[in-house]
């Protein structure tokens, strides 16, 4: 009974010291956005016994309550940037949902024959995507949209942002097809339904969940993506992350204003992982159990 | 013979009339070369006018995009056209194919181009062919020898991560209270942007004067806590950032092997008397391999893939102790303007991550198969 006991306190002791590992940057980061610079140079770590709050970083952008119904040109242009983030990555993430789940569906069902290429090397060839570093693409891309015209729209960063997550939709996607009972489409079929028909009415109720996982994740992975977009925009689209890592002032850097914008970054997401936790953990498990 | 009978037949089996009359097909192969006739015309005209030979043309590129989406839509409807219910079922792969061919083949091969000529966006003459010129350069660039043994360093630390994120896994899956919220507390760090990451706990935690992790450092003893001045504690500095990550990552992968291993087995060796080192020793382990060597490939990928932190925090720095591949190109990109130099190292880089992957995949799949 004594050694049960131990090994609770040990178990717990670990878990709870992870999590404070975990959490403690959110904390870190909530407080600075309410410090004035004499509370950030102490160090100060409890708000009104340390330190007493100001609203100063979100003055600064737009969000304490006496600005808030003040037109204020930061907010505007941090709401900008919010939007483009949001559109952008929405976008990418349902361009991926589709186009991935309909190869998924077709690799999973159906024998192809491009060429030399049938399923598995089809396959391959989507989830190969997904070990192509960033880097070597940016240039050529770079160039190629200077070209075209994309440079800076949201188009273009749809397109780019598409590409990065749609292996992992794939990836996610075939599993989920392959775990429906091939019957259930057979008899559609011969009760005279065409193909797109008993996909549609059939099996994308029953994908659905696997559906919302794939475009939880792909919204993560495209909310947070920084490298791409510091390349491709620059006023019209540019996103927050971009905007987060060029707030360098000349002298010194406001950690109360970092802070506010990095928190308004952050707490989407933060937001999502408390409510659809399930999705985005059962997106990952799948990828996990089958390989 | 089984064989080819196997490959032949369909998983899901459509019995569908696949007689297509030869005027439907005719109407499928015109509405192809039609459109690709608009676009290789549009082409044309766009590479005079760029090349200033005719006067008139459009102001960019855009219309030979146009026209290209157009050919690509006629391709997949002419699927349908030439080869009937067949050609219904090549919908289903044919527009990611596409997609995919489109904006990674074309752009790689214009890359490779570019990785053979000497082309410097500061100097005003342009691009031109030098042949092998960057690649001699390459092999005589310690620092990009340097970045390449740091992403080795980097994919190693891995091993720890993975250690790290089996033991919470473990914790997690026992008996306890408050699960869900353990789950949602260890998911955090995964959702966050590692650009916010690199300025909150990269620049400021880390700040040597009023940070909190270098104010507990002092109090642990450590005088002069600076994580980014000595090239092998900035490296290890580096190491955790990107681990705090990612390690969410893995213990949810972890988790969702062991949630499915078999309850009567692990109740049966209890029975046995097995105890807990033996048990993880000798049954959950072993069969947990599968799922381990996932979740390690998955996270190998992202690791090589690591630069954002880098870029912001370190820039690489202090003398490319921390440089990943990636951030040195982006500095070479950046600093230098030395597009054709830096495009050749990312192809060398690219090269030698698809040798690692192929050596690394086929090795796991050979270990699984003696395994089972």
């Amino acid at each position: 009974m004594k050694n049960n006991l131990s090994e609770k306190i040990i178990i717990y002791g670990i878990l709870l010291l992870w999590t404070f590992i975990c959490l403690f940057p959110i904390y870190w980061t909530a407080t600075t956005s309410f410090k004035t610079a004499a509370s950030v140079t102490q160090g100060l770590l409890i708000p009104w016994i340390d330190f007493e709050p100001s609203w100063k970083g979100w003055r600064n952008l737009g969000f304490s309550p006496d600005t808030l119904f003040v037109e204020s040109n930061p907010r505007e242009e941090f709401l900008a940037r919010f939007f483009n983030t949001a559109f952008i990555s929405a976008s990418a993430s349902a361009l991926a949902v589709i186009l991935g789940s309909f190869a998924a569906y077709g690799l999973s069902r159906f024998n192809y024959k491009f060429g030399f290429m049938r399923n598995p090397d089809i396959s391959f060839f989507f989830l190969s995507q997904l070990i192509l570093p960033p880097v070597v693409l940016a240039l050529p891309v770079l160039v190629l949209y200077r070209e075209l015209d994309l440079l800076d729209t949201h188009i273009g960063m749809i397109l780019i942002y598409t590409l990065t997550v749609l292996p992992i939709v794939i990836w996610i996607m075939r599993d989920q097809f392959n775990a429906v009972p091939i019957e259930l489409e057979e008899a559609a079929l011969v009760d005279g339904a065409s193909v797109w028909m008993s996909f549609f009415k059939i099996v994308l109720p029953i994908v659905l969940p696997g559906i919302a996982s794939a475009f939880i994740l792909c919204l993560i992975l495209c909310w947070n993506e920084y490298f791409l977009a510091a390349l491709i925009t620059s006023t019209d689209a540019k996103t927050m992350p971009v905007m987060v890592a060029s707030q360098i002032s000349s002298q010194s850097i406001k950690w109360w204003n970092m802070a506010a914008i990095s928190a308004a970054l952050c707490l989407p997401l933060i937001i999502v992982a408390i409510f659809l936790e399930r999705y985005i953990v059962k997106g990952m498990a799948a990828g996990a159990i089958k390989g | 013979m089984s064989e080819i009978k196997y490959i032949e037949r369909d998983p899901l089996y459509v019995v569908a009339p696949s007689t297509v009359s030869q005027t439907t097909k005719r109407a499928g192969k015109i509405i192809v070369w039609s459109s690709f006739l608009l676009m290789f015309v549009i082409a044309i005209i766009q590479t005079l006018h760029s090349n200033e030979r005719i006067s008139f043309g459009f102001s960019n590129w855009r219309p030979v995009l146009y026209a290209y989406i157009l050919w690509a839509v006629a391709i997949g409807y002419s699927r349908v056209l030439i080869y009937g219910e067949r050609g219904k079922r090549n919908l289903f792969v044919f527009p990611a194919v596409m997609f995919i061919i489109s904006i990674v083949i074309f752009p790689l091969l214009f890359g490779l181009y570019i990785s053979f000529t000497d082309w410097n966006l500061s100097s005003i003459d342009g691009r031109k062919f030098n042949g092998l010129d960057n690649f001699y350069q390459m092999i005589s660039d310690p620092y990009y020898w340097n970045a390449l043994k740091n992403m080795i360093y980097y994919v190693l630390a891995v091993l720890v991560e993975f250690t790290i994120a089996f033991l919470l896994a473990i914790l997690l899956n026992s008996q306890i209270r408050g699960r869900k919220f353990f789950r949602i507390a260890f998911l955090i760090p995964l959702m966050l942007s590692p650009v916010a990451v690199s300025w909150m706990v990269g620049k400021s935690m880390l700040e040597q004067r009023f940070g909190p992790v270098a104010s507990f450092a002092r109090w642990l003893g450590w005088d002069t806590p600076t994580f980014f001045s000595n090239p092998v504690i900035a490296k290890l500095t580096m190491m955790c950032m990107d681990a705090w990550t990612f390690i969410p990552l893995m213990i949810i992968m972890l988790l969702a092997g062991l949630q499915a291993l078999p309850k009567e087995v692990l109740e049966a060796a209890k029975v046995d008397g097995a105890n807990k080192w033996t048990l993880f020793k000798n049954i959950i382990f072993p069969i947990m391999l599968p799922v381990s060597l996932t979740t390690l490939v998955i996270r190998i990928i992202f690791k090589l893939k690591l630069a954002d932190i880098i870029i912001i925090v370190t820039a690489g720095g202090p003398g490319g102790a921390t440089d990943s591949v990636t951030s040195f190109i982006v500095r070479e990109y950046r600093d230098r303007s030395n597009v054709g130099y830096g495009t050749l190292l990312s192809f060398v880089y690219l090269i030698f991550i698809v040798i690692l992957m192929t050596i690394l995949i086929r090795f796991v799949n050979r270990w699984l198969q003696r395994a089972s």
